[in-house]
């Protein structure tokens, strides 16, 4: 379980990575779904004996979302919006691939630092989970799209995802499910936002939407 | 049982909103829902509900103060969109809205989201556990996009989007600190009840500090954000002042209250820890940044809807600086909640009648609003002395308690910045709302209003203010002694 674990959470970090330095924006949503799958089994490689239908039925409904319906939606909202397929990051790939292994660093120190009161499965949780966190917010700021927008958020919420998978060992089962419809309604309300902003605009690029500046 | 109903009920007749197709039906299911919402709380504030054994959902005597003012305003607010409403439907365009299409506004929509908008308030004020306490702000996020987006033009939807992403983003930080108050909390055999509001202050003293302290940051930065404290405050100004005046006065007036609340939910939890002094100095270094903040955009603003959404940045600076003096701060500061809350809304709502006379939201175009229309004109002035905190109303004796204490504490330089900025806004303020109150007759014609204009679009926030000026005479026995226990729930344990 743990080795099988490791290897999630590997390639957590590596999509991550994958995230900074590809160009297509229809390449990134794939990405973003198989991150959002091999997020769903995790919680059954980090604590074996919860095995219970609450939790089966979580992880069914994670799947669904994080794996399925968020790409799907995304990509019909990309098809919608009728966009340019670049990413057009304001910073350049390879420096946000830099800086991305700078957060990678700072991640794993920190991960390693905390004092975790608990015993966890695998060494990489914490640290692949912040590092996750990070990167999210990188894309949030550095790039231009209002659809990399949502996307930065949504790996964003994955890391908060593991990170409380990994810390909170018991999640009340109707709150799981509040912050999953929540997360749900709100990529919901964004993928129509941005259906508005192309058609209002004819671009979905965030920085020219500036006329309420002071 | 009754609270339960003041959640669902708007949630069903907000569903219902959605599958009846006659406006006038629409309109008036609002205003009934609301009504009977302030009937319900009226009953608990005669009767109280028993006390709280361990439900995830309770209104306590702080939410019941909290979701009393949000009701309130939502009754004001809902009567005021009856004319609103149908004055977007006479008027097809506003210069100020050209690139909208009135015949694309979805009216039965926004009558939905704001039933749903009340029913997520219900519930933050409601909620005893941490994690439903983070479902219900991020409801409210979610329910009052629409809201904002209501008028369909470039403007409004990019306020709506940086609302949208920035209040989601702050909220998920907000959700990391529900991760870390629980590792912090977890030593002692952890079950689903560990984490009620009740619960944790009692063993908040066993709390893991560093744990505590990390949470309490992000909590900080993440409810922060909704509130409107700078520097996170930056979607607030535009999605205040794009939303139509209805929806801004709740927004100003209840929203970022029910934001305020989960702070204070949290603070009670670090000063039962022992980490009083930390939340504290937290709290007044952004209580001064925003004021900071605020001042410097409220000078010069030329944008009458953005200046009010600026006074509100300012006076949630003011709460959260209160709140970080403890003692007769914190008192003044949950006694200025109920003041800022009123006056700021009635500002809003008078702001949208002059919007709907003027048709513009630019200052130097405006003149002579006591006029043009002077019942609106004294409206706007009595306002202006209002949210500035002159004597005879309630603001003055609010901000004159946080001031007393500041300086009780001899916390100098902080008493000077705060005085300091609060001036300027006031020099600012008063300078734009005199100018647009005053002078020449422009071109518009002196108007008469209509009986059901006055009872819709004058006596909601005629009603509000002269409710400030009374408390400003008189505070009832039954406020002060909830707001006295409010404070003494801050400082438990």
């Amino acid at each position: 379980m743990k080795t099988i674990a490791d290897i999630v959470l590997m390639f957590l970090i590596l999509s991550n990575l994958a995230f900074l330095g590809i160009s297509r924006l229809k390449t990134c949503i794939r990405i973003l779904a198989l991150q959002g799958l091999s997020l769903g089994i995790l919680p059954f490689l980090i604590h074996i004996p919860a095995f219970s239908y609450d939790s089966v039925l979580l992880a069914v409904g994670s799947i669904l979302l994080r794996g399925l319906i968020f790409p799907y939606y995304l990509e019909k909202a990309m098809r919608k919006a009728d966009v340019r397929h670049e990413v057009e990051p304001f910073i350049g790939y390879s420096f946000s691939i830099l800086f991305g292994m700078g957060l990678l660093f700072i991640s794993a120190w920190l991960g390693f630092r905390l004092q975790i009161p608990y015993l966890l499965t695998s060494r990489l949780l914490v640290p692949s989970s912040l590092f996750t966190i990070m990167t999210g917010l990188f894309i949030l700021i550095s790039r231009r799209k209002a659809l990399s927008q949502v996307i930065g958020y949504l790996v964003m919420e994955n890391g908060i995802y593991t990170l409380g998978i990994t810390l909170v060992h018991e999640q009340p089962f109707i709150i799981e499910l509040g912050i999953l419809l929540d997360i749900f309604a709100g990529v919901f309300i964004m993928g129509i936002m941005i259906f508005h902003i192309s058609r209002a605009f004819d671009h979905i690029d965030i920085d020219k939407l500036s006329s309420l500046k002071e | 049982m009754r609270p339960l109903v003041l959640i669902l009920s708007p949630l069903i007749a907000g569903t219902l909103t959605c599958f009846i197709p006659n406006k006038i039906i629409n309109r008036i299911l609002l205003v009934c829902l609301s009504l009977g919402h302030a009937g319900v709380l009226l009953s608990l504030w005669i009767i109280p509900e028993p006390p709280n054994t361990g439900n995830w959902i309770h209104l306590d005597q702080t939410g019941l103060f909290f979701l009393s003012i949000a009701s309130l305003l939502f009754l004001a607010s809902s009567v005021y969109s009856l004319k609103y409403l149908q004055q977007e439907s006479v008027y097809s365009s506003f210069p100020d809205h050209r690139e909208g299409d009135s015949s694309k506004k979805n009216e039965k929509l926004f009558l939905g989201c704001m039933h749903f908008f009340l029913s997520s308030m219900s519930l933050v004020t409601m909620s005893q556990h941490i994690g439903i306490l983070w479902v219900a702000m991020e409801a409210t996020t979610l329910s009052t996009a629409p809201l904002i987006y209501f008028n369909k033009n470039s403007r409004s939807l990019e306020a709506t989007w940086k609302y949208l992403v920035i209040c989601s983003v702050g909220i998920a930080l907000g959700l990391l600190g529900n991760i870390f108050i629980s590792v912090s909390a977890c030593q002692t055999g952890q079950t689903a009840s560990s984490l009620l509001f009740p619960g944790m202050i009692s063993r908040a003293i066993h709390f893991k500090t560093i744990w505590l302290k990390t949470a309490f940051i992000f909590f900080l930065v993440g409810y922060g954000t909704k509130m409107g404290l700078a520097p996170f405050h930056t979607w607030l100004p535009d999605a205040h002042s794009e939303a139509p005046s209805p929806v801004s006065a709740l927004l100003s007036g209840a929203l970022l209250n029910c934001a305020f609340l989960s702070l204070l939910r949290i603070y009670s939890i670090a000063s039962a820890a022992g980490l009083a002094s930390f939340a504290q100095d937290l709290f007044r270094l952004f209580g001064i940044l925003s004021l900071i903040f605020s001042s410097i955009f409220i000078l010069g603003q030329n944008n009458y809807k953005r200046m009010l959404a600026y006074s509100s940045v300012e006076h949630m600076g003011i709460l959260i600086f209160g709140i970080g003096l403890g003692g007769l701060g914190a008192w003044g500061s949950i006694f200025h909640v109920l003041n800022h809350s009123f006056v700021k809304a009635a500002l809003f709502l008078i702001s949208g009648n002059i919007l709907t006379a003027y048709k513009t939201k630019s200052i130097n175009k405006i003149q002579g609003i006591l006029h043009h229309s002077p019942l609106t004109g004294i409206l706007w002035l009595a306002g202006l002395f209002a949210i500035s905190g002159m004597p005879p109303f309630g603001t003055f004796f609010s901000k004159f308690m946080i001031l007393q204490e500041a300086l009780r504490q001899q916390l100098l330089w902080q008493t000077i910045l705060f005085l300091f900025f609060l001036s300027v806004i006031f020099i600012s303020m008063s300078k734009t709302i005199l100018f647009m109150s005053q002078g020449e007759r422009c071109h518009l014609e002196v108007k008469t209003t209509s009986l059901s204009e006055f009872i819709c679009a004058v006596l909601p926030p005629l009603l509000l203010l002269s409710w400030i000026l009374l408390l400003g005479f008189y505070l009832p026995d039954f406020l002060r002694n909830t707001i006295t226990e409010i404070t003494q729930q801050l400082r438990a344990g």
